[in-house]
């Protein structure tokens, strides 16, 4: 004791010269307690948003569940293989429905992507003037446009003229739908496109319209493929633009390699919305595993176009 | 524009004037830049500024931050061209040609006069399509690989990226990205080579690198920088220019204070404000 003593008056000594860098400093305060106001409010906050998260998720995962159990049980490849059955009849699929889905998202793709592209690169270049806010505006309303009012202008403008419901009609319905989504989304990754990447093109003698084709477009490409995967899955969704336009039909599109896109077309969204409404056990269970089915090629098709938007970041 | 037209309003204008080249442009001189006023919209960035840039050498703009040495360098190229609101008065000439005449086409002129950024600024592409956009841009009809090979190599770089130039730009160090970006510049065989702060975004030795490369391409290119390091200045350049902003009527108007020799400026400087700035007198 008397050792120890002696050497603390020693240190005492030492340090009488420089402040004790530690005065005033309560270390009682550096200790983690709920009784602080501050850190009560902070952890009650951290629960609340993880309970709203968790809440927020529920919904999804209940469509998610009930897809499964009620569709699931019924998959298998006849689905994809056969046609919708009559009334009555056991078995049968939906592969019409399928390729029709595909070719009218796909026909639409066709219609939207050059010009939704080129546009983008149009509000890209000329991003002030009066026709660019115009259609940019436009867009933006287009994105909410009710997707029934653009099959009933398919209908009009399409079905009327044409004479008859065509997957033609029912793929120009869903353009329609894509083509905001597509220009928005274009014009985005395009404008994200670095200034210094432009300016390097510029600066070696390259025209715009090269700077365009050889940098900016390249480079925006990621950016772009996100926004048409999203647009697709958008439109490979939807049903209401479709009944008024491609209809449905129980027989296939494509027979002997030849594709009737002039007649009406089946869907899986119409397929699922007519036969959930029949009283038959087969078909309503058709509609299950058909919704199922479309959930599926949706996400897949949201995951594609994950995979180009991550490798955009990776840049 | 009504106050501020004359030229020697400042007494620091008139009396850089000895300083200056007042006869004819000599028949070495490249560029012989002559920028009287310099707007941005209703912005003077710059007044007062004759840089006569010569051949095979380099020719060095220092001064302190929003002088305006940047926008007088990308006036070589037309580079201003594409912000809106520039105009300027006086004239550019390239082998006595004004190229700001609205006979000429400014992505021609980019061609006889590239550009390398302050920002390393690689194509998101392969190295080899990063050093063959200008030769494609110029529908070049040889044979790329050899011309991207000997652009690579000009720029010190082939070395290094000889077993990868299928790998993206991206991928190399800041200090190798700029050099490709040099290697861009020069595959297309300019006649002058602007560089915007070239050294700013990287390392000492990287920096080191690109100048010994300054110093080799100035046997075949002329070369014009724009640097805010006065080591850099004076390690490589032939010529130097000093810019100073001019507080007095106003706005913030850079102008040309002295231009010479980079041995004389450095070691005698002539005005005092250059002579503060080599100090670090004031930053």
């Amino acid at each position: 004791m008397n050792s120890r003593a002696g050497e603390t008056k020693d240190v005492e000594t030492l340090q009488s010269v420089p402040p004790d860098p530690f005065a005033g400093v309560d270390f009682a305060e550096l200790e983690l307690s709920l009784y602080r106001p501050r850190t009560f409010m902070s952890l009650l906050l951290s629960w609340i948003v993880s309970g709203m998260t968790f809440f927020a998720l529920i919904p999804l995962f209940a469509v998610l569940w009930m897809l499964i159990w009620r569709g699931g049980k019924k998959l298998s490849l006849a689905l994809f293989t056969q046609l919708p059955p009559a009334p009555l009849e056991q078995g049968g699929g939906f592969g019409n429905a399928i390729v029709g889905t595909l070719i009218m998202v796909g026909i639409a793709t066709l219609i939207t992507v050059p010009l939704g592209v080129l546009t983008a690169v149009f509000l890209v270049q000329w991003k002030d003037s009066h026709l660019a806010q115009a259609v940019r505006f436009s867009a933006k309303v287009l994105t909410g446009f009710p997707s029934i009012l653009a099959g009933v202008f398919a209908y009009s403008v399409v079905v009327l003229t044409t004479g008859g419901y065509s997957a033609i009609a029912g793929a120009i319905a869903l353009s329609i739908l894509m083509l905001p989504t597509i220009i928005l989304t274009s014009e985005n990754a395009i404008d994200m496109v670095p200034a210094k990447m432009k300016e390097a093109s510029i600066g070696i003698g390259a025209t715009s319209t090269q700077t365009v084709w050889m940098v900016l477009l390249p480079t925006a490409m990621p950016g772009i493929l996100t926004g048409v995967m999203l647009a697709i899955a958008r439109a490979a969704g939807e049903t209401a633009p479709l009944l008024f336009t491609a209809l449905f039909s129980n027989y296939w599109l494509v027979t002997h390699g030849r594709a009737d896109v002039m007649q009406p077309t089946a869907s899986l969204a119409v397929l699922i919305y007519n036969f959930s409404g029949m009283p038959f056990a087969n078909q309503v269970e058709l509609a299950w595993a058909a919704a199922l089915v479309l959930v599926l090629m949706v996400l897949i098709t949201n995951l594609i176009g994950q995979s180009f938007s991550r490798r955009q970041v990776q840049q | 524009m009504a106050t501020g037209m004359a030229p020697n309003a400042n007494p620091n204008a008139g009396s850089a004037n000895p300083a200056m080249p007042s006869a004819q442009p000599s028949d070495d001189v490249v560029i012989d830049c002559n920028i009287k006023e310099l707007y941005y919209g209703t912005f003077k960035a710059v007044r007062d500024t004759r840089i006569p840039i010569k051949k095979n050498a380099i020719t060095a703009f220092i001064g302190p931050s929003g002088c305006g040495k940047s926008t007088v360098l990308r006036c070589l190229n037309r580079m201003n061209d594409l912000v809106r609101g520039f105009r300027f008065s006086g004239h550019v000439k390239y082998r006595g040609k004004d190229i700001y005449h609205p006979t000429i086409d400014p992505v021609a002129v980019r061609r006889y006069i590239g550009m390398v950024f302050q920002q390393p600024n690689p194509f998101a592409t392969s190295i080899f399509n990063n050093v063959a956009f200008g030769l494609r841009v110029n529908n070049y009809k040889g044979n790329k690989t050899e011309k991207v090979e000997q652009a690579l190599k000009r720029s010190a770089l082939w070395d290094e990226v000889k077993d990868k130039l299928q790998n993206s730009g991206l991928s190399l160090s800041g200090g190798q990205q700029q050099r490709l970006c040099i290697a861009r510049a020069i595959a297309t065989d300019p006649e002058v080579l602007l560089m915007d702060e070239p050294c700013s975004a990287l390392d000492p030795i990287a920096t080191r690198k690109i100048e010994e490369l300054m110093v080799e391409l100035k046997e075949r290119f002329t070369i014009a920088i724009v640097t805010h390091n006065l080591q850099q200045a004076q390690r490589v350049a032939d010529k130097t220019g000093f810019l100073y902003v001019d507080t007095t009527q106003g706005g913030r108007t850079g102008y040309l204070v002295e231009f010479g020799d980079s041995k004389e400026m450095f070691e005698n400087p002539k005005e005092k404000h250059t002579r503060e700035y080599i100090r670090g007198e004031f930053s």
